[in-house]
């Protein structure tokens, strides 16, 4: 569903418009449930965790100052009730990876300089994400060190903008570019590594 | 103009178009006349196009009805009490 069909429901129900609860239910349950899956990696614990979110999202619903926001804001309440859920490493923050430790492999022959890459303009620049390819990416996002994921899941799955991640995960614009660079990168290289075997045959 | 190192630390911001114009345009210099760069650039923008694509196999499992109901009933206290206050 794009984004205006969600800032419209959003601005319906503010009104009072009943009609648009199961519709705005329905997809918010959807994200809610995906980014506390992706987050506490368990099924009961994401389906609870969507629940007190949701309960939360609709007490509090009068507080959405700004339909156009309704996105992150539901998210940072999710987010609020992973933590609640989890409350280990709140305040442990991780060390930032380095990134040379994600720079690519090169390889100098005689003048040629040469990366160790798979061939990426094999995938078809409509590459549907389906099948095996799917499942790495899938494994990549969930093997990444929670600070990272919870910065990819927002900005290039949920599509947030950098200020919207960092208001939801309550860190600094840079903080939020730090961590996205460094998390796309390990995906990156866990993608590589795949095409490469799937490459090779 | 900067080295592949230096580029490989902006790309995010690059792939973004989140890096000030003069910087911006010294990174595509660089990238233009490196053939590993081109090739790493690509992979990255393939990365962050399939993540835009991804979304998680696991659905959650239907609504309970009660919950549902608890969920509605929440709504329209809500609204009852923005509408009395």
């Amino acid at each position: 569903m794009s984004k205006e069909n969600e800032v419209d429901l959003a601005r319906r129900l503010m009104r009072g418009d009943a009609a648009a609860f199961e519709p705005f239910l329905e997809l918010f349950r959807g994200k809610v449930f995906q980014y506390a899956f992706l987050m506490c990696g368990q099924r009961e614990d994401a389906e609870e965790v969507a629940q007190e979110a949701l309960l939360k999202v609709f007490q509090n619903f009068d507080q959405l100052r700004e339909p156009e926001r309704v996105r992150p804001w539901v998210l940072r309440i999710a987010r609020n009730a992973c933590y609640m859920k989890r409350r280990k490493s709140v305040f442990a923050p991780e060390e930032e990876i380095s990134l040379d430790a994600l720079l690519p492999e090169l390889q100098q022959n005689g003048g040629q300089r040469r990366l160790e890459i798979a061939d990426w303009s094999a995938l078809p620049d409509s590459q549907v994400l389906q099948g095996e390819l799917r499942e790495a990416l899938d494994r990549a996002i969930r093997e990444l060190p929670e600070i990272y994921r919870s910065v990819i899941l927002l900005r290039d799955v949920e599509e947030l903008s950098g200020e919207e991640a960092a208001e939801v995960l309550d860190v600094s614009l840079d903080v939020v570019k730090t961590r996205l660079h460094r998390a796309r990168l390990m995906v990156r290289k866990k993608l590589d590594a795949y095409l490469r075997r799937v490459q090779k045959g | 103009m900067p080295d592949c190192k230096e580029v490989f630390a902006l790309l995010s911001q690059y792939i973004d178009h989140e890096l000030p114009e003069g910087l911006c345009e010294e990174m595509e210099r660089h990238i233009a006349g490196c053939a590993p760069c081109v090739e790493f650039v690509e992979s990255l923008r393939r990365t962050v196009a399939l993540c835009h694509q991804f979304r998680a196999e696991d659905r959650p499992g239907p609504l309970p009805a009660d919950i549902q109901q608890e969920l509605l009933a929440a709504y329209r206290q809500m609204l009852a009490a923005r509408g009395s206050s």
